[in-house]
């Protein structure tokens, strides 16, 4: 196990390496000074100069990054210079909205997704199994952005049952900030359940085939006992990988819904970021980003071979 | 384009169709419904249909009528031509970003799948970091530095779907790499190029070719989700994601404004999606696998 762990964490680092070395590129090497976007048009030539000087612009593009790595392996992901807020302060500022968005939108897909996914593979080609994974595979057809507005218009605009858009903050008021969060969350929900229960739905069937639970079966055990207690550990594998990759995708904030509900989270900090042209939020936090996922990832796959001894054994 | 498709369709059919597996009325009500789709989208130009750019401000957000068959949108343009115009959009971009995976990641996984190694490792290193991004980030911020155009979306969407194609095509290439007629080609003197071009390529080519389709839906909603945000093609081109974008403003006084472009790419997007996953359950011998 030492050395399997060993040998990811030896994969991890160049990984990381070439995240941050394409995150400065994207800043860097696209078209537009950042001195000229600081100063704006009225920047005359001495003063374009005196900043670029100031801010290292000037020096080649390699000592640039390594200076940069430096600062950023140091804690320092620089400074916005616009809010003149710090990277970190804006992360830690927003990264709760995403976590709780995305804990509330795992929490909903999994318990969507697991018992539709046990009752199905229970009576796999049975009618409420077709059903069901037909209707897993038309959902996998509607985009977040569709889901949203459709939910939106059933339950903010029709019903008037909660806010479209909006937040508050936890701490402040529990109650309110759940009713601001369940129209966010359940469209995220929607979006990956059908993953969740296809996966999960075909290796149950797998597992459902085994000897041992034939010899359950034999026993006398009830269903229930089968596929809750015996099936569903052997069965999770693939889903621990499609929720970590989820959880993983999802740091970086979902976009598309913190956009469309007005929730202040990092994907709507990116977005405003990329709309100012503020390089230096950008680059610090698709960083930040890129490696929580990365380092997900790798969390994920040591998982897996804790749950499964075949894959430390077989790969290592 | 929808005849290069069909192609694909009836090759790719017509084996297990005897073994007597068939594919049933949705298969091809999904591939009436792409083969209309591209129709209209190809002769946009020669239909008999309003402006899709023209304003009509006494019209605005009319209901259904002779002249306005779908009705018009907020600033009083034809609901229906926007729509037809739109699809040209989705499909462009649609298409063409992932013949760029496509040429692109199959290569690269073909490539690597069979000489291994440490170009492999690379490769794969490679396709991962790409992947570490999330992709509509990468996909906002360089288009916000490169600008607004369909081409800058269609080269961005397109190298974004690098990797799941190398993945495919990687996987493909090495289980056919051990079968006997890669082995017997190998021990008859063939050289590489000609190994990889004359018998690992045509049966690479299937999966890859279903996946394509498979690529096309997902390229259609994050074209859409850009859209959407005003972030994708700029205005006053109409594309469904910018359409069901305007759509939001009037949720409460008009929603089909919303929710005719919402059904149209619902309807192409789950299409794709079905004949996309039927010919990859013919090309997959593996039973069931996602």
């Amino acid at each position: 196990m030492a050395f399997f762990v060993a040998r990811r964490l030896l994969y991890l680092i160049p990984v990381l390496i070439a995240v941050s070395l394409l995150t400065f590129s994207i800043a860097s090497l696209l078209p537009g000074d950042l001195a000229y976007t600081i100063l704006g048009d009225q920047a005359t030539p001495e003063n374009v100069a005196a900043l670029r000087a100031d801010m290292g612009l000037d020096q080649p593009i390699w000592w640039r990054y390594l200076s940069w790595l430096g600062n950023v392996l140091q804690g320092d992901f620089g400074r916005s210079f616009r809010t003149g807020q710090t990277v970190l302060q804006a992360v830690v500022e927003r990264l709760p909205v995403s976590l709780e968005l995305m804990l509330l939108a795992q929490l909903g897909a999994l318990s969507i997704g697991v018992p539709l996914a046990i009752v199905c593979a229970a009576r796999s080609g049975g009618p409420f199994d077709r059903f069901m994974t037909g209707s897993a595979f038309a959902m996998l057809s509607v985009p977040t952005f569709l889901s949203a507005i459709l939910l939106i218009y059933f339950f903010a605009v029709e019903l008037r049952w909660l806010p479209a858009t909006g937040y508050v903050p936890f701490a402040e008021d529990p109650a309110a900030n759940l009713r601001f969060m369940v129209l966010p969350a359940l469209t995220l929900a929607l979006a990956e359940w059908p993953g969740i229960m296809r996966v999960l739905r075909s290796d149950m069937i797998a597992t459902l085939q085994e000897d041992y639970i034939a010899l359950a079966k034999a026993k006398g055990l009830t269903p229930a006992r089968i596929l809750f207690v015996h099936a569903l550990k052997p069965s999770s594998l693939t889903l621990v990988t499609i929720t970590g990759i989820n959880i993983g995708r999802l740091i970086g904030g979902a976009v598309i819904v913190e956009v469309i509900f007005a929730l202040p989270g990092i994907g709507r900090l990116l977005i405003g970021a990329i709309g100012t042209r503020d390089l230096i939020i950008l680059q610090g936090v698709v960083l930040l980003v890129g490696a929580g996922f990365v380092i997900m990832n790798f969390i994920v796959d040591l998982l897996y071979a804790v749950l499964d001894p075949r894959i430390r054994h077989g790969h290592a | 384009m929808a005849t290069l498709e069909l192609d694909v369709a009836e090759e790719a059919v017509t084996q297990p169709v005897r073994k007597g597996r068939r594919l049933g009325v949705l298969f091809w009500a999904a591939v009436g419904w792409l083969i209309f789709v591209f129709a209209v989208a190809i002769f946009a130009t020669v239909l008999p249909l309003p402006s899709p750019t023209d304003m009509d401000m006494l019209e605005r957000r009319a209901p259904f009528s002779a002249e306005h068959w779908l009705g018009t949108d907020g600033l009083g343009r034809d609901e229906l031509s926007r729509l037809i115009y739109g699809a040209r959009i989705s499909l462009v971009v649609g298409v063409c970003a992932p013949v760029i995976g496509l040429v692109v990641g199959g290569a690269l996984g073909m490539l690597a799948g069979y000489f291994r190694g440490r170009f492999e490792t690379m490769v794969v290193g490679s396709m991962d970091v790409l992947l570490a991004f999330p992709p509509l980030i990468l996909a906002l911020a360089v288009s916000a530095y490169l600008g607004q155009s369909i081409f800058n979306l269609t080269l961005i969407l397109g190298v974004l779907s690098v990797p799941a194609f190398m993945r495919v095509a990687r996987a493909s290439t090495l289980t056919l790499a051990r079968r006997e007629f890669v082995i017997a080609a190998q021990a008859l003197g063939a050289t590489h190029a000609r190994i990889l071009l004359r018998e690992l390529l045509p049966n690479v080519m299937l999966p890859l070719a279903a996946f394509f389709l498979l690529g096309v839906a997902v390229i259609i909603v994050v074209e859409g989700s850009l859209s959407f945000l005003g972030l994708g093609v700029p205005p006053p081109i109409s594309s469904w994601g910018s359409m069901i974008g305007e759509g939001r403003e009037s949720l409460d006084v008009a929603p089909r404004l919303a929710f005719m472009p919402a059904a149209a790419m619902f309807l192409t997007v789950l299409s794709f999606n079905l004949v996309g996953d039927t010919l990859r359950a013919l090309t997959d011998p593996r039973q069931g696998a996602l």
